[in-house]
């Protein structure tokens, strides 16, 4: 499922208005609907002017953290003692996570001029695009929009007559999950092993090539253009005080209307489950939610009615993410669907920290087990105090991200478990 | 990770008050209070520190994580603690993760007793695994032509990746896969073939890495161990000689900063153990008519005290010889009227250690040639003809490389040494020494450093180390008295020679001490 479908809360797309029009991908259309507006004023204006706005505008990262994007440009050095560089992650890869694939597919240059705006808000000379070694197809739409923006004179030397110069690579992953932890991206696109790495030093002090950078996810850059054309009270028009604007949402699962959509950020949970997404099919129950990708806790059918607000579900007790919900229906085998996540971590995870590389795949033989019917109470135990050992100990966040589903699925579906388990001890 | 001397912090270590230079790491600043945070990934001789092992995760009064300790910088006021329930219990887990796949196959590990998985295990004292799953097996491989890896006993702590690509300067070894799939091997195209690849198996803090050549050799209880100096080159690395069964059976380097850090060669190593190699001269032995005789050590040299001929003749010593044996067999020359006396020295090829440039296996293929340059000895390409009726004197040269008629027809033919060549069988007398390594003595390197090395193995027969049986000789002919402990050999030499002079055997600490070199001339570089 490509671009949005119509919808109840439709509010007049922002991000998204021009996905499913193929035509927004060459540069001569994209003029004419008010491309590289924003790049014009930008050239004009100073680096801590942009950043300003970006941080009035309450913009926060799309990534799944949503970090104020403003605070971080801040955090560059303002004098310059060597190259800055801005890393563009575009490595996809939470499960269940579909918008930035939608952006780099229907309105490359509109991430391309928010590239361009973020370098010059923090002095960088060079932007790169990290993009998930599987959008392949995409990659190639990205590849031609940034040789026609070069050609045209968005990108390179003297920009837009402008005296200022920005280069712009885009580099394809080999396929990690971890290569999307910023860290382990900038290693990857430097040409080591995508592991993340201790901080300090932040990417802000030493990043790429050892140089301050900067690492944005693709939403929030390309929501960087309209920011500064309009204003931050403008963007502000939507949302809330602390979660303001509007957020491109993946919606996965038992679904009759599965796919993206862009949502005022606030609107209730519930809601986009049932009125955006129609529900689940056939008449079908929903039994689970996993809100944010598959990294967040669940939540049940009876706690959907939170604002979907990076604070609203964190007081419910799980996150926002990446706002890519995956909806489970009443005949969803809990244990078996937490298996799954489980093999998908330890899959991915880059085998430095002990925890992490023996840790995730441990958690998923025993969901396995207990999945094939061999499973004991005592496995719950030593689930739950695996829960505590993957959490806080670790380089990354990707332990973590086991534990949020597997915790959760605990709590909330333990006669789930106990029922295969059968009362053995 | 420069560390400023000029601030000083202090900070609380398990309720220990410790004052560090500003820049200094928890994990440092704990080794000056006496507490070893345990630790796998980080090794102070290897400058990255990925602070991936999580063992070394520690309190920190104030932070809401446990925080690892080989990167987290001390700071002022700070109050670590080590010994929290938080912080054994996240040892507690590295321990039980470490061993979910280990195949705990100590009884035939060649690290059992020296691992440090052992160790912690030990420590942690959790008796039974919760896994109940099937061990992963990955397997042994061959990941050079003398060091083997037993992946499964991997920790995966990349201390060995991490030296070859930031100490060795060759990225000869990557990790390969990931997760839990994870495995060190070469990088593809690439052979682990550094000079240097040795250490790799230092550094390795559990048994996955095995130098074939210690392979189920020795259980590391059952061996004798020797502070030693390498014999292999100039450099005079420090290194610890594991000996069993009175073989030398393993050779690791032994930590000093001022000459190979935490490193050695791989020459050095190989070279080491070849010394197990040849049958020894264990007695005394006498020409009777035309005859070698094995005699007791006291008429051997009573003989020879009655025989030896005065005046100028040839003489040789080996710089593989102790500072002290060189001092006393020039002090024997002098007494018999013998003023030259040369050395042979084996060159070979250099290889340098890119991240520590004072290790170097160095052309110089003996360690002892700046100590006889010191004595007067004079290095000579091959040894001069012998003209009949010639005394000939050699000092531990093992004449190998000669024909069987060497010093066929000389006058008088002494020979000093360990193993009995072709050449060595013309002598009219033989007595047998010992090597460096069944005595205790002194090298000095390349750049005059004088360094100790102690006996790690008992001698054959009764060898002794040649500066007892040369004073003893000396005694005999009315000069000086006998001397019967290295100390004191060490002190008769530092009188007979300005540079060691002043210089106490007691002074000579763990780095070694340099000597005045400049009333000899270096062994020239060819």
């Amino acid at each position: 499922m490509g671009f949005p479908h119509d919808h109840d809360l439709e509010i007049g797309t922002i991000l998204s208005r021009h996905f499913g029009d193929p035509k927004a991908r060459e540069l001569d259309t994209w003029l004419t609907y008010g491309g590289y507006e924003g790049l014009k004023q930008a050239v004009e204006m100073d680096p801590g002017e942009i950043t300003t706005i970006v941080k009035d505008s309450g913009l926060r990262g799309r990534g799944g953290a949503g970090f104020p994007t403003g605070l971080k440009w801040s955090f560059m050095p303002q004098e310059k003692s060597g190259p800055h560089y801005l890393c563009c992650n575009a490595d996809e890869s939470e499960p269940g996570a579909f918008k930035d694939r939608e952006i780099l597919r229907w309105v490359p240059h509109l991430l391309i001029e928010g590239c361009l705006i973020a370098a010059r808000a923090i002095r960088a000379e060079h932007a790169y695009i990290y993009v998930r070694g599987e959008y392949f197809p995409f990659t190639s739409i990205l590849n031609d929009a940034v040789v026609e923006a070069y050609e045209a004179g968005y990108i390179g030397r003297d920009i837009l007559g402008s005296g200022w110069d920005c280069d712009l690579t885009v580099h394809i992953g080999a396929g990690a999950y971890i290569a999307g932890e910023e860290t382990g991206l900038m290693s990857s696109l430097t040409g080591g092993r995508a592991e993340p790495k201790i901080k300090p030093p932040f990417p802000a002090q030493s990043g790429v090539f050892g140089k301050p950078t900067t690492v944005n996810n693709v939403e929030t850059l390309a929501a960087v253009p309209m920011i500064l054309i309009n204003g931050a009270d403008w963007y502000r028009q939507w949302g809330t005080e602390k979660s303001p604007g509007t957020k491109l949402w993946c919606c996965s699962g038992h679904l009759v209307r599965p796919g993206n959509y862009e949502l005022e950020l606030g609107v209730p949970l519930k809601d986009v489950i049932y009125d955006v997404c129609g529900g689940a099919p056939d008449g079908k129950k929903i039994k689970a939610v996993i809100p944010g990708g598959s990294s967040t806790a669940m939540l049940t059918a009876d706690e959907l009615d939170v604002p979907s607000t990076y604070e609203g579900l964190q007081e419910a007790g799980s996150s926002l993410g990446t706002a890519s919900p995956i909806v489970l229906n009443e005949d969803t085998n809990i244990v078996r669907a937490m298996r799954r996540i489980a093999d998908f971590y330890a899959h991915e995870s880059c085998g430095q920290c002990v925890q992490c590389r023996e840790g995730t795949s441990w958690v998923a033989k025993i969901l396995k087990r207990i999945e094939d019917g061999d499973g004991r109470l005592s496995d719950l135990d030593t689930l739950y105090d695996l829960c505590e050992q993957l959490t806080g100990r670790t380089i990354c966040v990707l332990a973590d991200s086991v534990v949020f589903p597997l915790r959760s699925s605990l709590d909330k579906f333990r006669d789930e478990y106990e029922a295969l388990i059968g009362g053995r001890a | 990770m420069s560390e400023p001397a000029s601030e000083t912090i202090r900070l609380t270590i398990d309720g220990v008050e410790v004052a560090v230079p500003k820049g200094t790491t928890v994990l440092k600043a704990a080794e000056t209070a006496g507490i070893v945070v345990p630790h796998y990934c980080y090794h102070p001789g290897i400058p990255t520190r990925p602070a991936q092992c999580r063992m070394c995760l520690v309190e920190i009064e104030g932070q809401p994580k446990l925080q690892p300790s080989c990167v987290m910088t001390a700071g002022d006021g700070m109050n670590v603690v080590t010994q929290s329930e938080a912080a054994r219990e996240a040892r507690r887990s590295v321990i039980e993760f470490l061993l979910l796949n280990h195949p705990v196959d100590c009884p035939i590990c060649d690290a059992a007793g020296q691992c440090m998985l052992q160790d912690y295990a030990y420590e942690t004292g959790q008796l039974e695994s919760r896994f109940q799953e099937a061990k992963l097996v990955l397997g042994r491989d061959r990941i050079a032509d003398d060091i083997l890896y037993f992946a499964d006993r991997c920790i995966l702590c990349t201390r060995c990746v991490r030296f070859m690509r930031d100490v060795a300067g060759d990225e000869a070894l990557i990790v390969a896969q990931r997760g839990h799939k994870a495995y060190i091997d070469t990088f593809p195209g690439k052979d682990l073939d550094n000079e240097f690849r040795g250490n790799i198996v230092d550094v390795c803090p559990v048994g996955a890495l095995v130098h074939e050549d210690f392979l189920f050799k020795a259980r590391a209880w059952d061996m004798d161990s020797a502070p030693g100096v390498c014999p292999g080159c100039s450099n005079g690395c420090n290194i610890e000689i594991g000996a069993k069964e009175n073989q030398v059976v393993r050779i690791k380097p032994r930590y000093n900063a001022e000459v190979n850090s935490y490193w050695m060669c791989d020459y050095g190593r190989k070279h080491l153990v070849m010394a197990n190699r040849g049958a020894r001269i264990d007695l005394p032995l006498i020409r009777r008519n035309g005859e070698l005789e094995a005699v007791h050590w006291g008429e051997a040299l009573t003989w020879l005290s009655e025989r030896m001929p005065e005046g100028d003749g040839v003489a040789v010593v080996s710089p593989f010889e102790s500072t002290e044996s060189i001092a006393a067999f020039r002090a024997l020359l002098a007494r018999i009227g013998i003023s030259g006396g040369g050395y042979r020295l084996a060159r070979g090829d250099e290889a340098q250690l890119a991240g520590f440039p004072k290790l170097k296996l160095r052309a110089e293929r003996a360690p002892n040639a700046t100590a006889a340059e010191l004595f007067g000895f004079r290095e000579v390409e091959s040894l001069p003809s012998i003209a009949a009726g010639a005394t000939v004197i050699v000092a531990g040269d093992r004449l190998d490389d000669l024909p069987a008629d060497f010093a066929g027809d000389a006058g008088f033919f002494a020979y000093l040494g360990s193993h009995l060549s072709e050449a060595a069988r013309n002598a009219d007398v033989i007595l047998p020494i010992t090597t460096f390594l069944e005595m205790e003595g002194t090298f000095i390197n390349h750049e005059g450093r004088l360094q100790r090395f102690r006996q790690a193995l008992v001698p054959p027969g009764v060898a002794r180390p040649a500066w007892m049986v040369i004073r003893r000789l000396l005694s005999l002919l009315g000069d000086g008295a006998d001397v019967l402990e290295a100390e004191a050999a060490f002190e008769r030499a530092a009188t007979e020679t300005p540079g060691l002079a002043g210089i106490a055997w007691s002074a000579i600490g763990p780095k070694g001490v340099l000597v005045r070199t400049d009333g000899a001339a270096a062994p020239s570089a060819r």
